[in-house]
């Protein structure tokens, strides 16, 4: 471990000074970090701190993804273990003494206080594909069952804070590095029949405010100054943005504070109200090009653990987008997923930037075209 | 060992390409999906939700609920709402504000906090919303506003409910006081039910009662045009007001008591011993607490913190004091119940105590010493030596830990924030603290309840009232009853169930009772002259401690002035045979708690009387504490 500090402090400048950043990887995320904040003013009423607090988060990510960006996927490698352990270790710590508003989420460390729930959203991954490294591929039923039981115990433990919107992520995360390790067409046809199947049985166990959040998905309108409202208002505020949009800051949907949410995990709503149609088609035309340049760095990856690792974290990408974007516009239930980089909030975009740092650092690797 | 497939790594690197593919289409396919589902809304159903946008302006208003009355135990009027008037800016509709306040300022006056607490609250609210600058307006503010209203388009006189404390500094400590929400209050309070309210306890009953007192938030949902200006109410939810405190208190009790402090720095605490009621709670100096409801202001706050006195400390919850003498009767009962003394066991005084092998004399209060003398008697003369002798044998850990028994070193628990643990002297304590060892010497003092030894006046009152009541400990509180609103019928709050009673032997309590009523009524008692002429007999007990140590140097340069040397004590109950008022006062100097303290006590009983049918002829019990 000390060899590891020195090295930092040796390397640390450097590591600074010349980030290993894929370009148009890099320019997209730069787009959509000034989307953000842009939509982030205008959704705060124009409150200049909030936006700058904002900006400053992201730049400590920014900085974080060029310092991972120098860590060679061997390394990444190595270490899956020990940092899978480590952040589930500090999860249990959080079940038992953790602190925060309504549900027991946050570890205080005095200086920062921080979710370990988000430390495996990287973990998880490099846990899954550091154990299919490992294994022949495509996986055994019995390679399956360990990365099942991996995957199971901090969702289980991040699902009962209550924090579905993480553990669902996570559980993507696992299950994403396995589908892509080659997992055969027909187990994975079996396993939905049965996850169908067993759909009852895990409607026995969500939360009351779960159940009632897909009730509510089914018929929003039957309640609505109570459950519903958020679906309803979100609706009316993305249906009345229209082809082109109300204009920044003209949504009166935000405004006026029907939106509720409106800086966090509604976001997606002001910005479809004030940007319309175009403005959302853009938007996710911007999030595809994230996610095809980050599968195609997977795919010219050095090894099958940079591979499963590039191509899980991509593709988890993909359901912050789905779901936030389901939730705000009715199709899917109310989870609480941010919309990435848009959303305001730390932690998941400090988390999501860690995340294209290591995608960053795997295609400095990538494997020399023979020539 | 078994057999494992080789691992190729290009097999692998195709399987993966052809998941990434197909991955990728099912990510677009969804993407579609979703951005079908924007068209779906945004364009085919655009019309259907632009009008229900446009009909969008029903905005929810939540209405602050009317916060409870406080009363005392007869229904004396401790807190109300009074009507008045604020001034409230808009922001949003202000074009340039530094003019505005400037303009304000010099109309009608706007202090420098004021404009500083504006500005904060105009970042935590939505430009639209309108913020109060100016609370409680005088009737002359008004009529310059309304003059001169013309020029403040965005400014609107606003009427409101501030909380008025008729008592003023009288239970400035006891009721509190309210003031407005700060960021300590917002982590505290639950944001669903403050979001009208402006203002919420801070201190004494109004802090701790805040749930009670505060009530549920109403709504109204309002129509407002495109601007958000209200058109019309649509719905209107009341809110249900906090609930009405009646408390233990009993204001003739508690002015008697202030009133007879004459300004002298102390702190004074009756409990009725049935049943731990506070009767009364007085704190001197006190302050008035209706400066703090709209914010005090800088001047008037610098002068509170500048007296030497501490007008802010509640003397009673927090004040630290030597005990000295009043624990003598707890001795006495410990030492009884632990079998060390019989009643009738004497002890010779000279004057001087030492420890066998030490040559350290203690002294006694009387030079050349009292003689030989019963429990009674130490008590009735307050007789150092008999409790010097008494400690030694009972050892600090029996000491220390019958006290614990009567509520010392730790918090009584009453219905306040904030209350002290005081400190009663232990092995532990000490290791804890100081991290050195016990010296027996140091037992020897706490006999007389000096050294370490440290009450707060809650917790004597709270020790003499469970001695009153025979040993038996009710947890001291000032809630009494609750009431929905005026008019309903108060509940009266359930009675916590009494604590183990201390007396296995209730002849024990006897001897006590006996030495104590000596002490008002004997021919030897250091406070003879105390209870003439009251109906009923007084048991008591003073206690004059010593301010300074003999060897700190304050103490030698004001040694000739007694009055400085001395903090008094003297703690009382009464009808001795069954107690229905135990009473404390103490003083920060005086001369000696028989002469100082004693007679606050008695304005205090003799306001406590005038609910108390009155003995034909008056039970005299006098004969029995001869000796």
């Amino acid at each position: 471990m000390d060899g590891l500090f020195a090295q930092l402090r040796y390397r640390l400048p450097g590591m600074l000074r010349r980030p290993r950043f894929d370009m148009p990887l890099a320019g997209a995320l730069l787009l959509l970090g000034m989307v953000g904040l842009m939509t982030q003013y205008s959704a705060s009423d124009l409150d200049r701190d909030k936006a700058i607090a904002q900006g400053v988060r992201l730049l400590l990510g920014v900085i974080l993804m060029a310092l991972i960006s120098r860590v060679p996927p061997s390394n990444l490698r190595n270490w899956s273990p020990w940092l899978y352990f480590g952040s589930l270790i500090l999860l249990v710590l959080v079940a038992l003494l953790g602190e925060g508003r309504g549900s027991d989420r946050w570890l205080d460390l005095h200086v920062v206080r921080f979710q370990p729930s988000e430390l495996l959203k990287l973990t998880m991954p490099m846990m899954v594909a550091w154990y299919l490294n490992q294994r022949p591929l495509p996986p055994s039923w019995s390679s399956l069952g360990v990365v099942c039981v991996l995957i199971a115990i901090p969702a289980a433990l991040i699902a009962k804070q209550p924090d579905l919107g993480t553990a669902l992520l996570i559980v993507a995360s696992g299950l994403f590095a396995v589908f892509l390790s080659g997992l055969a067409w027909w187990r994975i046809g079996l396993i939905f029949g049965s996850v169908l199947a067993a759909a009852p049985l895990a409607w026995h166990f969500l939360h009351e405010y779960q159940r009632n959040r897909v009730r509510m998905l089914l018929d929003p309108e039957a309640d609505p100054l109570g459950l519903g409202w958020h679906i309803i208002q979100s609706k009316i505020a993305v249906g009345s943005g229209g082809l082109w949009g109300k204009g920044w800051h003209q949504g009166t949907q935000s405004r006026l504070e029907f939106l509720p949410e409106h800086t966090t995990d509604f976001i997606f709503s002001v910005f479809a109200e004030e940007w319309g149609l175009i403005g959302v088609l853009l938007l996710l035309s911007l999030y595809v090009f994230i996610i095809g340049r980050g599968l195609w760095i997977a795919a010219n990856a050095r090894d099958t653990y940079s591979r499963l690792l590039a191509g899980s974290i991509t593709m988890v990408f993909f359901v912050y987008v789905m779901v936030n974007g389901g939730m705000i516009t009715g199709m899917l239930p109310v989870v609480g997923v941010p919309l990435p980089l848009v959303s305001y909030g730390g932690t998941s975009a400090v988390s999501l930037l860690a995340g294209f740092g290591v995608l960053m650092s795997i295609h400095a690797h990538r494997k020399r075209v023979a020539g | 060992m078994k057999f494992r497939p080789i691992k190729d790594g290009r097999q692998e690197a195709a399987v993966f390409m052809r998941r990434a593919v197909v991955g990728f289409l099912l990510i677009i396919l969804a993407l579609v999906s979703l951005g079908m589902r924007f068209w779906y809304l945004q364009v085919s159903r655009h019309e259907e939700f632009q009008s229900r946008s446009d009909a969008n302006r029903i905005l929810t208003r939540p209405l602050a609920p009317a916060r409870g009355l406080i009363y005392d135990r007869n229904g004396v009027l401790l807190a109300e709402n009074v009507a008045a008037f604020r001034l409230e800016v808009v922001p949003e509709q202000v074009t340039d504000m530094d003019a505005l306040l400037q303009g304000l300022s010099d109309t009608m006056g706007v202090s420098e906090d004021d404009v500083a607490r504006f500005k904060a609250l105009v970042k935590s609210k939505r430009s639209y919303q309108s913020v109060p600058l100016r609370l409680k307006l005088s009737e002359e503010d008004i009529a310059l506003f309304a003059v001169n209203r013309w020029r403040f388009p965005s400014v609107d006189v606003v009427p409101y409910l501030t909380r008025y404390y008729p008592k003023g500094a009288e239970f400035g400590h006891l009721v509190g006081y309210v003031g407005r929400i700060d960021a300590a209050d917002v982590e505290r309070l639950d944001a669903s039910l403050y979001a009208g309210t402006t203002h919420a306890g801070k201190t004494g009953i109004e802090r701790s009662y805040e749930e009670l007192l505060h009530g549920q938030p109403g709504y109204e949902l309002v129509e407002v045009n495109a601007d958000r200006r209200p058109l019309r109410v649509i719905d209107r939810v009341a809110p249900t007001p906090g609930k009405n405190l009646y408390l233990s208190v009993d204001t003739r009790i508690q002015e008697a008591g202030v009133a007879a402090f004459e300004a002298r720095a102390g702190s004074s605490v009756a409990i009725d011993p049935r049943n731990g009621e506070v009767l009364a709670m007085i704190s001197v100096p006190g302050f008035d607490p209706n400066l703090f409801v709209n914010g005090i202001s800088q001047a008037d706050y610098n002068a509170l913190l500048d007296n030497p006195d501490k007008p802010l400390l509640d003397r009673a919850l927090r004040g630290s004091y030597v005990p000295g003498s009043t624990v003598k009767p707890f001795l006495a009962a410990a030492g009884l119940e632990l079998g060390v003394r019989k009643p009738s066991d004497t002890i010779v005084s000279t004057g001087e105590f030492f420890i066998p092998g030490q040559k350290r004399g203690y002294r006694d209060v009387r030079a050349g010493g009292h003689g030989r003398v019963d429990l009674v008697q130490s008590l009735a003369q307050s007789v150092n030596t008999y409790y010097y002798a008494l400690a030694l044998d009972m050892g600090i850990d029996r000491l220390s830990d019958s006290m614990a028994k009567f509520g010392f070193g730790k918090p009584t628990g009453i219905d306040l924030v904030g209350e002290s643990d005081g400190v009663l002297p232990s092995r532990e304590w000490k290791r804890a603290r100081m991290n050195q060892a016990w010296y027996p010497g140091e037992t020897v003092i706490a006999g007389i309840g000096q050294g370490f030894w440290v009450v707060t006046p809650l917790q004597l009152a709270h020790g003499v009232a469970m001695l009153a009541a025979g040993g038996v400990s009710y947890q001291p509180h000032l809630l009494r009853a609750t009431q929905d609103g005026i008019g309903d019928s108060p509940v009266t709050m359930p009675a916590a169930p009494p604590g183990p009673a201390f007396f296995r032997n209730p002849a024990n309590w006897d001897a006590v009772r006996e030495g104590m009523i000596a002490v008002v009524n004997g021919p030897t008692g250091t406070a003879r002259t105390m209870g003439n002429g009251f109906p009923f007999v007084i048991a008591g007990k003073s206690g004059t401690a010593e301010r300074y140590s003999r060897t700190n140097d304050v103490w030698q340069h004001i040694s000739q002035v007694a009055i400085e040397r001395h903090q008094v004590l003297f703690e009382a109950f009464t009808p001795a045979e069954s107690p229905r008022i135990a009473a404390i006062v103490a003083l920060e100097a005086g001369h000696g708690g028989g002469r100082d303290a004693a007679p606050i006590v008695r304005k205090m009983m003799d306001a406590w009387l005038l609910d108390q049918p009155i003995p034909e002829t008056r039970f005299d019990n006098v004969e029995a504490a001869k000796p």
